[in-house]
This record gives structure tokens, C-alpha cells and sequence, in this order.
């Protein structure tokens, strides 16, 4: 151990150095940006309204916002951060509407009936309104305003049904409707695209800890890297999408390697408990995940990237780019489906995870194995980055990966841990229970209910859905 | 801010009642990870408990007012009531995954523990819990301060000066760190704590023995769950009940100190605390003063401050490394080995 220790020092070194050179990029743009001000916590009224007015990034200050019905007539303009609120003191129905004359030059709304809407107040004390403006603009719908009250994922607000914006929830699925059924369908439609996004950055999880038994806790980070390198290139240099998109790729790729190279493989040589591993990940999660907030601030920043339409289909409504990332995401799949059994290198990945041991024996270079793996999962995680934080609203937090870190345990240890088919399984389950649960509880209590999810599996089948009894020793 | 006042105020840190708290989590996360060999991620779960059903008995029940019953009486009564909560908890969670391998535990305390935090701030629960607002402070400290016998203003000197309810926080949540302490140093040496490290280091081994292996980790479980609770009181005495305080970071945070100071060790955890809160408020000092030098640019000063974090999270991964036995302890002592 102790003759050993100085390639490491090395390695821990080499670390340091990748991870400041490959965020190197991140740095210059963002640090412009300053964490927005978390929203006032003490109210005066039990219930209110709020959001911020923006154009792209830019707030915009002095626009006229007015709240009127149950005996409230009030109107109130964005202050300097865009952020306006207007505390009402009763449930029940109220108009918001806003004044687009107040409104600067060239910005006008996308949807001219967003002008007045009729909002609901019942269970929840913050109704977040958005006001999107329309794409002569290049402006992005994604203000969120039910942000900032902490690094949880459900923030409080229930869906204003019908409006087509959910704030703070995972995705703009929702029903033209309000019966049962089309509630429903709407919530089956929009798990499955959250399950197949989780699927997509779970399959590294299961890949990762199949062939190496490390649970990886950093993995989060890998995707919220994605969706942080995707905000630089897209609205801070504003780089085309595609070119964005290759960018991503490759640098999620490169981080994927990265964590081989300078972390896993110089622990693997040092023979360090999968224990310490553990640990390992979870100090990695923290530094990267607060080197994150560093570089851009503790706000949540839009994406100045087009969302497309709200589509029609049936009684379910869903934005242009929920249907793009579901089907990209199913095409990945199969791709890498098609690249576990049809290829070599596939193949050499699901012996190593059967018997590492044997499969080195039988002449697999294991190193090359798990360094594949690892490029790979950078590689998915990222790309599930940029899909994530556009199916989310297109916007991008510093801990977004790491709050549904979580879920991605959840889907892995629910179809098995080690196993990227039970992955894919256990990732729908999740999506689902998660959007479904929404029709009976809380919104915010969504993650709570598939994490219970989880627990309840363990404890009747412990080995997961696909996953093999050897495993649970 | 010079570096007297840096200096001053990462020295208060050695003795304030979140040091305490930190301490007795961390002495708690001892007997699971560094005695039992349990991979406990959610001892930020267990303070969650500890710190809500303490402030909700005091608020909802409060037997000082309705039953009359004395201050002291309700303190512990509504301690208890914390007690209780984390030695359910912790069955609840040992139960299914005691019998499993190491890293389900893991999974399954981490993901315990967040569903406790996602169900006392959801909005359904604000009129019990306060919702994502969490409890205010002076809805149930009223009987712990009635209790107070210090009736001056301040207390200490130096760096170490606090109102008279300070005081009384540390001195009740110190007390505790040394019976804590005590209690884990002589159960260590008992036949239980002999029981206790034989399973860490080879579970079948004492299963040969005829030792009923499970519930023997229930136990270990159960004692480092309350440890946890008693955390969580301390913990929100001196402030508010905030749901997102008890998020896994916390977890993470307790287990950098109890790495730091040494896994497995009686003082281990107490040191490692110490030195946590220590070198955080003393980074966070030497960033601030740099801040104000203009070396992050026109950067904020709380985003220049992330840079701390970021320390934690290499100190931890550098530490369990190069030296997992932390500062004190024996690498011997050490169950990695799931």
C-alpha cells in the first residue's frame, strides 16, 4: 500500500488539473451571471401569485401586473430582478392578467390569450404564472418561478390545469381536459418520457457498477455537466444547437474518461475497497456539484433554446420538444441495446460484468472493458443532460442531476442492479409512478412515492425485477 | 474582515451547540458505520425525525400549557417522543435491508431519508410540519428556555461569549456529547460492543457462534438512530426547523467528520467535528477576505464561497484514500469490505 501511494498522488493531481481544464470552458461565460435572489419567504398574504418577466436572460423590470377577483384588485410591476408577487387572502378564482403595453420594445406575448388568465388557488400557497413571450424574440419560456426556495426538485406549486406551463414540475405534458381519463393518459405520456430520460443516464449507473461493483454516486453530476455544458453553448455563446449538441457530446464523453483515467482506474490499481470507492464518489459528487455553483451561480438560468409548439394529440397536450427527446431517447436505447448483444465490445461488457474474473482469463482486456464503459456512460449521461434539462423547461440548475440521483438508484436497484435491461425497466417504472402519483398526492411528493417505490421492492424482491438472487448476498 | 475576526469566529466553532449536534449525529453514525459496519446514509433522516417530532409535540400537544404539566417535564417528555420516532425509523429501515448486502442499506437509508425530508415539506403537511417553510423557532423553545437557569445576558469571554440561552443550548447539548461519549466508550468494552465489532469484521463467524446477527444490527441500529434524534433536538434548539437542513448533504457532512477524526474510535467523532466546523468557517473566512480583494472577479460573494464545498468533497475523497482511518484511528478497526 504504501509503495503505491506516489502514482497515486500523481493521479489525484491529474484529477484536479482535468477537471479545472474541462470546466475551463464553462468558466469565462458564466461567471457573468449572479445567482439570482432566492424569492421573499415571509408573507404577508396566505396565498399569492408570483413570477419574474423576462426576455431571454434579461429580467425586465417595470411590467404591470395585475391580480383581480374576490374582492382583490392589485397591480404591481417587476422590480429590478424581473420578480413580482401579489399576496391574495382567500382561495378561489382569480384573473392575472398583464399589461402589455408596459411591456419594452419588440416583446409581446406568444400566446395573445395569455394576456388574461383565470388562475385557481386551492391547495397550494404560491401559484407560480408565466407570461412566454413569442419567438420574434428568441426569448425563452423558461422562467421558473417556483425556484430558489431550496435545491428540491418539487417546489410547491400545483399545475394551473390547462395552461399548458406546469412551474416546477418535470415536464409541460398535460391534459386539454380535466376528466379522469385524459388526466391519466396525459400522466402515463409524460412518465413514460421522464422514465426513458432516467433510463438513459441509469443504464451508465448499471453498466458502471456491473463491471466495476462501484455504486457511483457522482453520477448525477455527469448529467448535470451535460445540461451545464449545453446552457454555455447554447445561450452564453450562442453557438447553434447542433454544434451545442456535438460539443456536449464530446465533452460528456470526455468527462466519462476522465473520471477512468484520473479516479477509477488508479483506485482499481490500488486494489481500494468498494466501500472507500463509495465514498470516493460520493466527496466527487459534492466538489463537482458545488464546483458547479461556483462557475454558474445557485440560480436556475433559461435556455435560450425553442421549445416548439404545444401539440394536440388526443386529449393529451405536450410540447414539440417532449415528443423530440422521448424519440431520441428511444432511438439511444436500442442503439445501445443493439451494442450490448450484436457488438464485441458489447458482448465483452456483459461477460465482465458476469464473472470479471473469467472474462480476463478467456483473453478480454478488462481495463479496456470498464474504460469503454465509462466513455459510454459519460456519453449517455451527458446527452440525458441536454435532453433532461430541455424536457424540464428548458432551464439548468447546479444540482439538477443530483436531485433525481436518487431516482436513477431507484430504477437500477428496481430492475436489478447490474443488469442495463432491468435498468431500462425499473426507469419506466419510476417515470411512471412518479407522473402518476401526481393525480392522487402532492405534486412535491412525487419522488418521495417512487423512492417508497423502491423500499417496498427490496423488501419483497430484493434482486430486483431482472436482476439475478446472487447478487444480494 | 481581517484575519483576527477569521480567526475569532472559526474558534467559536470549536464550542457552538451546532458543533454539539453534529458531534452526537456523528457519534450515532459511529456505532452504525465504524463499530457495527452498517453503511448508514441517512442519518440526516433520523435528525429529521428527531428535530420534528421534538418541535411538533411541543407545538400540537405542549403539556406545559394544556396538562400543566412542569417545563422540565414536557422538555423530556417531548425528547422522548423524538426517541421513539427514531427507534421506529430505524426498525422500519432495518427490517427489510439488515439481511441484504451492505450498499442496499446504503440505498435504501438514503432514499429513507428523503422521503422523510419530501413529506414534512410538502404542502399538504404545512399546517403540521410548516411546509417547505419549515417550524419557527419560538413555537417550541419556550420550555426549553423556561428550564434556563443562567439569568444574565452573556456568558464566556473571548470568542466564546453567548447569550444566556446559548449558553444553556451548549451546555445541555455538550453534556450530552460526554454522556454519548461515555455510554459509547463502555458499551465498546462490553461483550455487546465485542459482539458488535465481530460482526463488522466477520458476520458468519459470529452466526457460527450462535449470535443472533440481525438483531444484534437492529440493535447497533436502533442506539446510533437515537444518538441521531437527540442530534436533530440539539440541533434546532439554538435555531429554526428547516426541512432542507436535513438533506443528504447533511449525511455526507457527518460522514466527512467521522472520516476525518477516525471511524471506529471513541473520540474520533467528537475531533472530526470539531475540525469540520472549524476549517468550514475558517475557509469560508480566508474566501471571504480574498473575495474582498477582488480575486474572484466581480463574481458574488456567496458564489465565491462554493469553493469551500468544493474542499469537503476532495478532503473527503483524498481522505478515504490515503488515510481511512482518519486522524485517530486504527486501519485495522476499519470495515470496508461490504
Amino acid at each position: 500500500m504504501k509503495t503505491s501511494s506516489r502514482p497515486q498522488r500523481r493521479g489525484l493531481r491529474r484529477v484536479i488539473a482535468v477537471a479545472l481544464a474541462v470546466m475551463g470552458m464553462v468558466a469565462g461565460g458564466a461567471t457573468a451571471v449572479a445567482a439570482a435572489p432566492l424569492p421573499q419567504t415571509e408573507q404577508a398574504s396566505p396565498y399569492n401569485f408570483n413570477g419574474i418577466i423576462r426576455d431571454g436572460q434579461t429580467p425586465v423590470e417595470g411590467v404591470e401586473i395585475t391580480v383581480t377577483g374576490n374582492g382583490v384588485d392589485e397591480t404591481v410591476a417587476t422590480g429590478a430582478d424581473g420578480r413580482w408577487m401579489i399576496g391574495v387572502p382567500s382561495t378561489g378564482t382569480y384573473t392575472v392578467s398583464i399589461d402589455t403595453s408596459t411591456l419594452p420594445e419588440g416583446l409581446t406575448l406568444r400566446d395573445p390569450s395569455f394576456e388574461s388568465r383565470e388562475f385557481e388557488v386551492g391547495g397550494s400557497t404560491a401559484v407560480g404564472v408565466l407570461f412566454p413571450f413569442g419567438p420574434s424574440t428568441g426569448g425563452s419560456p423558461g422562467a421558473d418561478p417556483g425556484t430558489g426556495s431550496s435545491g428540491s426538485p418539487g417546489s410547491g406549486e400545483a399545475p394551473a390545469p390547462g395552461d399548458g406551463e406546469t412551474p416546477g414540475g418535470t415536464s409541460d405534458t398535460g391534459a386539454s381536459s380535466n376528466d379522469f381519463g385524459s388526466q391519466l393518459l396525459a400522466r402515463v405520456i409524460s412518465g413514460l418520457s421522464f422514465g426513458l430520460l432516467l433510463a438513459l443516464a441509469a443504464i451508465g449507473i448499471t453498466l458502471i457498477f456491473g463491471t466495476t461493483g462501484v455504486n457511483n454516486f457522482a453520477h448525477g453530476e455527469l448529467l448535470t455537466f451535460g445540461g451545464i455544458v449545453f446552457y454555455v453553448t447554447t445561450t452564453l455563446v450562442n453557438w447553434p444547437a447542433w454544434i451545442a449538441v456535438v460539443v456536449t457530446l464530446i465533452a460528456s464523453a470526455a468527462l466519462g474518461w476522465a473520471h477512468d483515467w484520473a479516479i477509477f482506474k488508479p483506485l482499481r490499481r490500488r486494489r481500494v475497497g468498494l466501500v472507500q470507492v463509495l465514498i470516493v464518489t460520493i466527496g466527487l459528487s459534492i466538489a463537482l456539484r458545488y464546483f458547479y455553483q461556483f462557475l454558474i451561480g445557485g440560480g436556475t438560468y433559461g435556455l435560450s433554446v425553442e421549445r416548439g409548439d404545444v401539440l394536440q394529440i388526443g386529449p393529451v397536450l405536450m410540447r414539440t420538444s417532449g415528443v423530440v427527446s422521448s424519440a431520441i431517447a428511444i432511438v439511444v436505447l436500442v442503439a445501445v441495446g443493439l451494442f450490448l448483444t450484436r457488438t464485441r465490445i458489447g458482448k465483452a461488457t456483459r461477460a465482465v460484468s458476469d464473472n470479471a474474473g473469467l472474462a480476463s482469463a478467456s483473453g478480454i482486456d478488462v481495463d479496456r472493458v470498464i474504460r469503454i464503459v465509462w466513455v459510454l456512460a459519460g456519453l449517455l449521461t451527458g446527452g440525458a443532460g441536454i435532453l433532461y434539462t430541455y424536457f424540464i423547461g428548458a432551464n439548468i440548475k447546479w444540482d439538477v442531476g443530483f436531485t433525481i440521483l436518487l431516482l436513477l438508484f431507484a430504477a437500477v436497484t428496481l430492475g436489478g442492479l447490474g443488469s442495463a435491461f432491468g435498468a431500462l425497466v425499473g426507469a419506466i417504472i419510476i417515470g411512471l409512478v412518479t407522473e402518476i402519483s401526481t393525480l392522487f398526492i402532492a405534486p412535491d411528493l412525487r419522488y418521495a412515492i417512487a423512492l417508497l417505490v423502491l423500499i417496498l421492492v427490496l423488501l419483497f424482491r430484493p434482486q430486483g425485477i431482472l436482476g439475478r438472487r446472487e447478487r444480494i448476498g | 474582515m481581517d484575519f483576527l475576526s477569521i480567526i475569532n469566529s472559526a474558534a467559536s466553532e470549536i464550542l457552538s451547540p451546532t458543533t454539539a449536534a453534529f458531534a452526537l449525529a456523528t457519534i450515532g453514525l459511529n456505532i452504525h458505520f465504524g463499530y457495527s459496519g452498517l453503511l448508514n446514509f441517512g442519518q440526516a433522516g433520523f435528525m429529521a425525525i428527531g428535530a420534528y417530532a421534538f418541535a411538533i409535540f411541543t407545538m400540537m400537544v405542549d403539556p406545559t400549557a394544556t396538562l400543566g404539566w412542569p417545563v422540565w417535564l414536557s422538555f423530556i417528555a417531548a425528547v422522548l417522543v423524538a426517541v421513539v420516532a427514531a427507534v421506529i425509523f430505524a426498525l422500519i429501515l432495518g427490517i427489510p435491508t439488515l439481511r441484504l448486502r451492505g450498499d442496499y442499506l446504503a440505498i435504501v437509508t438514503i432514499a429513507a431519508a428523503e422521503i422523510i425530508r419530501f413529506s414534512v415539506r410538502t404542502q399538504d403537511l404545512t399546517a403540521i410540519t410548516g411546509g417547505s417553510q419549515g417550524l419557527r423557532g419560538a413555537d417550541y423553545k419556550g420550555d426549553f428556555d423556561a428550564m434556563n437557569p443562567l439569568t444574565g445576558t452573556t456568558y464566556g469571554f473571548g470568542p466564546w461569549t453567548a447569550t444566556a440561552y446559548d449558553t444553556w443550548v451548549r451546555i445541555v447539548a455538550w453534556s450530552l456529547v460526554i454522556v454519548a461519549l461515555v455510554l459509547v466508550w463502555l458499551l465498546m468494552r462490553s461483550p455487546w460492543g465485542r459482539v458488535i465489532k465481530g460482526i463488522r469484521e466477520d458476520e458468519d463467524a459470529v452466526r457460527s457462534l450462535g449470535k443472533n446477527v440481525y438483531g444484534y444490527k437492529m440493535q447497533a441500529l436502533v442506539l446510533g438512530g437515537v444518538l441521531g434524534a437527540v442530534a436533530g433536538v440539539m440541533f434546532v434548539l439554538p435555531r429554526a426547523v428547516q426541512p432542507d437542513n436535513f438533506a443528504t448533504t447533511m449525511t455526507f457532512y457527518i460522514w466527512t467528520a467521522l472520516l476525518l477524526g477516525g471511524a471506529a474510535t471513541v473520540f474520533g467523532p467528537l475531533l472530526g467535528s470539531i475540525l469540520f466546523w472549524v476549517l468550514l468557517s475558517f475557509t469560508g473566512g480566508v474566501i471571504n477576505l480574498l473575495h474582498g480583494m477582488g480575486v474572484f472577479g466581480d463574481m458574488s460573494g456567496s458564489q465565491a464561497g462554493q469553493i469551500r464545498f468544493v474542499l469537503i468533497g476532495i478532503a473527503l475523497m483524498v481522505l478515504v484514500i490515503f488515510r481511512p482511518q482518519g486522524i485517530l484511528g486504527n486501519k485495522k478497526e476499519l470495515s470496508f469490505n461490504v
